[in-house]
């Protein structure tokens, strides 16, 4: 069977770019706002440097396995 | 779901680095309709997203598309009201009906040579049973997708004082954008991406929910005593199963057998094996194995999503029930008539814990959920519209680009219609209240039609017409002549003689039983008719489509652990530890 001319574009890549986005901004904006007292309704956590980060990570990992993807099937296309 | 009368006086208060969160989100959803376009060549590159789809994504849209209005709002709502047995409108009244549809029934919607739902009722039945479901199906979606705009539009008049028109506009133009350039491509990569976002955004409220309440033990201390003020035995609210002996032992109004047989027999198969909104998502992917992974590989986040969607609901409820002691503290908003106003327990939840920045990711992902489902309905539509009414119908014979062109145009026109839908709900809220009646008598026998259809060979095309009759006329009298406990004659029942002949102790226990007998009633008569009428199609024409004439699916994947069957029995016996956890 021939190969698909035209490969489905991998999700990953906007997923991660945005949700990486994301992960700066609000990480970037909970060091800056560190000690602010608009935490004191989240429990006294600092939620957007934590969260944040969390979302930073997701996305990163969302962009080195669509690398990672391509690497592997490059020779091959 | 509808809003009534909402409270006002709720602004969320948004700072730069919100509005920079939203903004990101827009541009990436449109973003992605650009990407996509270079990809859309074919009417069916459009409309079926040229059968090209991976299993998980697929399957995360699958989960997606059905995330729509009622979820995060209505589901966070019930939560309040009802408590932890809402869960089971993920667990029992969804994970056996989307087990089902992979196993058994992917292999004819994606084996035969149908494009949709109709369709496949076409080839199985007869022309009249496709136009029947072809047509309530597109005026449904178009008042699903209309409901969903207009309650977006009315929350974010409520949340952020924007003006209802143009929220009303722009949230029309940005899913327009999206589905018209990028087709079904761009309504489940969005729909992904909407999953993600609504997990990640949502996430947070129930864990800063579940921390200040003292955890999980200190959740059921505080719910229990919701429980005993409201008359009920300790644990209504946080078990999911265990207060179904009678229906006056919980909140819902509901007992075991209606449990199971209106929601988790009915109501769900109904749903998810045959309404085409989730089908065609699972259409979409790229070969048969995938096709019956989609459901599966939903499945796995739909068990665990009311821990992201529900729990905040009964963290609401729990505050609420301890400010009313206490006479201090975050209480669920109350409406103009001084009742609670459960619909706004999830936003005002996220007003009260979210600072700035989270809260900007906490409203995107409240304006993803309203728009994947206005997205996916509209794509639904556009492709019933396309092959089943004007392909059928106005011009068959056509240009396959003739055909991409009305897809892309029913698009417009599916948004269009929808504003003109919220703008209806908005003037007469009654209006949609019964025409979502009537969508429910329509949709609560189709279940019975495809499993006649797909597993007994003898059913006839008018036993499935006048059988799906039957079933709507049932739901319609069943309705017409109980009530629910202290509702008054009219669109809430009892319309047919006046007065109630059954009281029913819920509106949700009477709608389940509605869907109850409709499935009863639908499948007598198909039996019946088609005993009494000649089949139309030879066991040949019928190959693929009924399951004693197909040839069994050999699946694909190598391995026993890959198999559709035994990943469906490990979803089940995971759906059952999770009941039984919360028994």
């Amino acid at each position: 069977m021939a190969e698909q001319t035209t490969k489905p574009l991998d999700i990953r890549v906007p997923m991660g770019t945005m949700f990486t986005l994301y992960g700066v901004i609000l990480a970037g904006y909970g060091l800056l706002s560190n000690g602010s007292p608009a935490y004191a309704r989240s429990l006294g956590i600092n939620v957007n440097l934590w969260w944040g980060s969390a979302i930073l990570l997701f996305g990163v990992a969302l962009l080195a396995l669509s690398w990672h993807a391509n690497r592997r099937h490059a020779p091959h296309g | 779901m509808t809003m009534n009368v909402l409270a006002d006086g709720l602004r969320l208060d948004l700072g730069f680095v919100d509005y920079v969160v939203l903004v990101v989100y827009f541009a990436f959803v449109v973003g992605i309709g650009f990407w996509l376009k270079r990809t859309v060549k074919t009417g069916e590159d459009f409309l079926l997203s040229g059968r090209s789809t991976a299993a998980w994504v697929a399957g995360l849209a699958f989960l997606s598309a059905n995330l729509g209005a009622q979820e995060l709002i209505g589901m966070g709502a019930s939560g309040a009201k009802y408590g932890l047995m809402t869960a089971q409108f993920y667990w029992l009244g969804a994970i056996p009906a989307m087990v089902f549809v992979g196993v058994f029934m992917i292999p004819f919607y994606y084996g035969s040579r149908a494009r949709s739902v109709p369709e496949y009722l076409k080839l199985r039945f007869d022309e009249k049973t496709r136009a029947l479901n072809a047509c309530s199906f597109a005026v449904m979606t178009i008042f699903s997708s209309g409901v969903s705009m207009y309650a977006l539009a009315r929350l974010l008049e409520i949340l952020l004082g924007w003006n209802f028109h143009f929220s009303l506009a722009a949230s029309g133009a940005v899913v327009l954008a999206y589905t018209f350039l990028g087709g079904l491509t761009a309504a489940i990569y969005n729909e992904v991406l909407q999953f993600f976002l609504i997990v990640l955004g949502f996430l947070p409220l129930a864990l800063l929910g579940l921390r200040d309440v003292g955890g999980w033990n200190g959740l059921v201390a505080k719910l229990n005593g919701v429980a005993a003020s409201e008359g009920f035995s300790g644990g209504a609210w946080t078990t999911s199963a265990r207060h179904l002996t009678h229906a006056t032992d919980n909140p819902m109004g509901v007992e075991w057998f209606s449990m199971v047989a209106g929601l988790g027999f009915v109501l769900s198969f109904g749903y998810w094996c045959t309404d085409f909104l989730v089908i065609q998502r699972a259409m979409s992917a790229n070969s048969m194995s995938a096709a019956r992974r989609v459901p599966l590989i939903a499945a796995v986040p739909k068990m665990l999503l009311p821990f992201v969607v529900i729990l905040p609901g009964m963290v609401a409820i729990a505050l609420t029930h301890h400010a009313q002691t206490s006479g201090t503290g975050f209480r669920i908003p109350t409406d103009a008539a001084g009742a609670t106003d459960y619909n706004m327990a999830v936003p005002a939840l996220l007003g009260h814990y979210f600072p700035q920045g989270l809260l900007g990711l906490g409203l995107t992902a409240l304006m993803a959920s309203f728009m994947s489902g206005m997205a996916g309905n509209v794509t639904a539509f556009n492709t019933v519209w396309t092959y089943d009414i004007y392909q059928s119908y106005i011009r068959p014979g056509q240009t396959d680009a003739h055909y991409l062109n009305m897809g892309r145009f029913a698009t417009v026109f599916g948004i269009l219609a929808s504003a003109a839908a919220a703008y209806a709900a908005s003037k007469f809220n009654n209006i949609m209240d019964l025409l979502q009646l009537v969508f429910a008598f329509v949709n609560a026998p189709l279940f019975a039609t495809f499993l006649l259809g797909m597993f007994w060979k003898r059913s006839t095309g008018h036993g499935a017409f006048f059988g799906l009759l039957a079933g709507t006329a049932a739901a319609a009298v069943h309705h017409g002549v109980t009530l629910p406990l202290g509702a008054t004659v009219g669109a809430k029942g009892g319309w047919l003689i006046g007065r109630a002949a059954h009281a029913y102790q819920s509106e949700m226990a009477q709608s389940f039983w509605t869907a109850i007998w409709a499935f009863g009633a639908c499948f007598t008569a198909t039996v019946v008719v088609s005993l009494l009428t000649r089949r139309q199609k030879a066991d040949d024409e019928l190959r693929g489509l009924v399951y004693s004439l197909t040839p069994k699916v050999v699946d694909e994947h190598p391995r026993w652990y890959g198999q559709p069957g035994f990943l469906g029995v490990v979803i089940l016996i995971a759906m059952g530890s999770l009941i039984a956890l919360f028994w």
